[in-house]
């Protein structure tokens, strides 16, 4: 290949690059950015630099209130996702059933179907079951939103151990409960962790299906949305907006981490020497993520 | 343990109890609360809505409605042609970014995959709530162009219309993109692309010849990934949109809420997920075609 046109072609990429992460962030900066300006609009020129946005937000009952609602919530609804992240994926892998493996691919459907249609069929079936509009059909509702990304996080977790060390502890006379437990389980921890960790995002910041499901006691985005109409809250719903924005990045970032540290740490994927990497100052790298 | 266990293989010791601990939560979850509930949306679509639960009767009423009601075509028209352009748009956008990631992103690589996974990780809400700012009357966008003296008064152009949803959809959705491209693209054998520029292929005949049809497997399955939640937003379409761009999700979100006839509700559920049901078949026969690899 002609190295010289490739590379300049690689550079205007990296222009087009840096003008699509621009265009990514550059709308949501804007909410930190109108939070701390001194005026109800949210339009240019900046009228000076404020607090006072954040300071509406303490001692607002109902505010308090939904984001301790929102973070028991997204508490169970991620150890539930997790859980049957867990288990589903590693009956897919080493359970040899076709039942496991219709159940794996069921729970990653979700993927393909609108949030809408997901919200109205759990809304006929918790009411259907006697549980109506409550905390634990939320709860149900997010572990179902939540499942397809813990099921292919820890299925790629799985995968990714040798399958020799599973071997090796059912051939020394471990039992199934035994190598799940002290091999298979410590070796996917920081999967485990990473899996919880966005299964919590995702029910943190979840909508489109918890204003089916959300009885008298709202979420977060519930709340969010129920000011989204008055003008005059705008501003402290930037604020708002700002915190959790704030959280979730540090959240993410840990999440992100701790999955490559895991993808790293405990399976040496072999680099394979045919294919080095050649970079633009000429030295040879190895990728190995 | 003694030695005789080693003997035996692995499967031929699996305990049945923890086989069925193993299975119950997957199991509940899936059959119960995916399964069985989008049964009941089905069966509740052929009934008639009497104000109980589950209807009363058998009827094709709900669908007849559905089919023969202008209003319906209209808006299920208009869902398929925003979520089909943001589709294009998301999908168009993202390939050059996937492309740079595999190809040329060096050792910079892990931070960009960060840096565009990071959006789809915060609150989709306030993405959208982000573009309501920017649009607005007398948001962003309005208040830069008279100040930088391109235009005299604000406009109410951007606002509450089609393009609005378009836009701020392509920008929520734009993360779900990238990831299967980049994937599909990152695991074409690096041999095939040399092959090509050995046998005198120039960069671009080898890009439309190699390396874009065996990518097309992870272009549609970022397509299906974009368009089945568009296609069925309600959120979007009510903070940007305006009336002139109710979609599909809006009328079944108001069947279950103001309207309150659920049977009605569902049959429009069910056209939904036959629509994308097309769609997903669509795709897997162009997957087919392209000879996919997954």
């Amino acid at each position: 290949m002609n190295i010289a046109h490739t590379q300049g072609g690689g550079r205007w990429l990296g222009v087009y690059v840096i003008a699509y992460l621009v265009f990514l962030y550059l709308p949501v900066l804007l909410i930190p950015l109108f939070s701390f300006n001194n005026s109800i609009q949210a339009a240019f020129p900046l009228q000076g630099f404020t607090l006072q946005w954040y300071a509406t937000l303490y001692g607002n009952s109902v505010l308090s209130g939904a984001l301790v609602n929102s973070l028991v919530i997204a508490a169970i609804a991620a150890t539930g996702a997790t859980l049957c992240g867990i288990t589903v994926s590693y009956m897919d892998l080493y359970g040899r059933s076709p039942l496991a493996a219709t159940i794996s691919a069921v729970a990653r459907l979700p993927i393909l179907i609108p949030g809408v249609i997901v919200g109205i069929s759990l809304l006929i079936l918790i009411n259907l079951i006697g549980l109506g509009p409550s905390r634990i059909a939320i709860v149900l509702g997010h572990i179902l939103v939540a499942l397809p990304t813990t099921v292919v996080i820890m299925r790629s977790r799985f995968a990714a151990i040798p399958k020799t060390i599973r071997e090796a502890a059912l051939d020394l006379g471990a039992s199934d409960w035994t190598t799940f437990r002290r091999v298979m389980l410590p070796l996917s921890l920081p999967a485990i962790v990473s899996a919880f960790m966005l299964a919590f995002l995702i029910s943190f910041d979840e909508f489109i299906v918890v204003f089916f499901l959300a009885g008298t006691e709202p979420t977060l985005p519930l709340y969010i949305w129920s000011q989204l109409r008055f003008p005059k809250s705008l501003p402290t719903v930037m604020a708002l907006g700002t915190s959790i924005l704030a959280v979730s990045f540090v959240i993410a970032a840990i999440a992100e981490i701790l999955r490559h540290r895991g993808l790293s740490a405990a399976a040496p994927r072999p680099a394979d020497p045919s294919q080095p990497k050649q970079t633009k100052r000429g030295e040879l790298q190895w990728h190995s993520t | 343990m003694s030695t005789i266990v080693a003997t035996q293989t692995p499967e031929a010791r699996s305990s049945t109890g923890f086989r069925v601990a193993m299975l119950l939560p997957g199991a509940l979850v899936t059959f119960l609360l995916i399964l069985f509930a989008l049964g009941l949306v089905l069966f509740l679509a052929f009934r008639n809505n009497d104000g109980s639960l589950l209807g009363t009767g058998f009827s094709l009423a709900n669908f007849a409605t559905v089919l023969s009601d202008p209003l319906y075509w209209t808006v299920t028209m208009r869902s398929l042609v925003i979520a089909a352009l943001v589709t294009l748009a998301t999908v168009v956008t993202a390939y050059p970014v996937a492309y740079y990631l595999a190809f040329h992103a060096g050792r910079r690589r892990g931070l960009l995959l960060f840096l565009v996974t990071l959006p789809f990780w915060t609150s989709y809400l306030l993405r959208v709530f982000a573009w309501k700012i920017v649009l607005a009357y007398n948001g962003v966008l309005n208040s830069a162009l008279i100040e930088s003296g391109i235009w005299s008064e604000p406009t109410l152009a951007f606002l509450n219309t089609p393009a609005a949803v378009v836009v701020t959809l392509a920008h929520a959705y734009a993360p779900f993109a990238i990831l299967p491209i980049y994937v599909a693209l990152d695991t074409i054998p690096k041999s095939l692309i040399e092959a090509a520029s050995d046998l005198g292929a120039r960069p671009f005949t080898s890009f439309r010849r190699v390396v874009l049809p065996n990518s097309m497997p992870g272009v549609l399955a970022a397509a299906l990934v974009v368009f089945v939640p568009t296609v069925g937003d309600y959120v979007t379409p009510a903070l940007v949109g305006g009336p002139a761009s109710t979609m599909i999700g809006t009328l079944i979100q108001a069947e279950f809420g103001k309207a309150n006839d659920w049977p009605f509700g569902a049959a429009l559920a069910v056209a939904v997920m036959l629509v994308i049901l097309a769609v997903v078949l669509v795709a897997r026969f162009t997957d087919r075609r392209f000879g996919s690899r997954t």
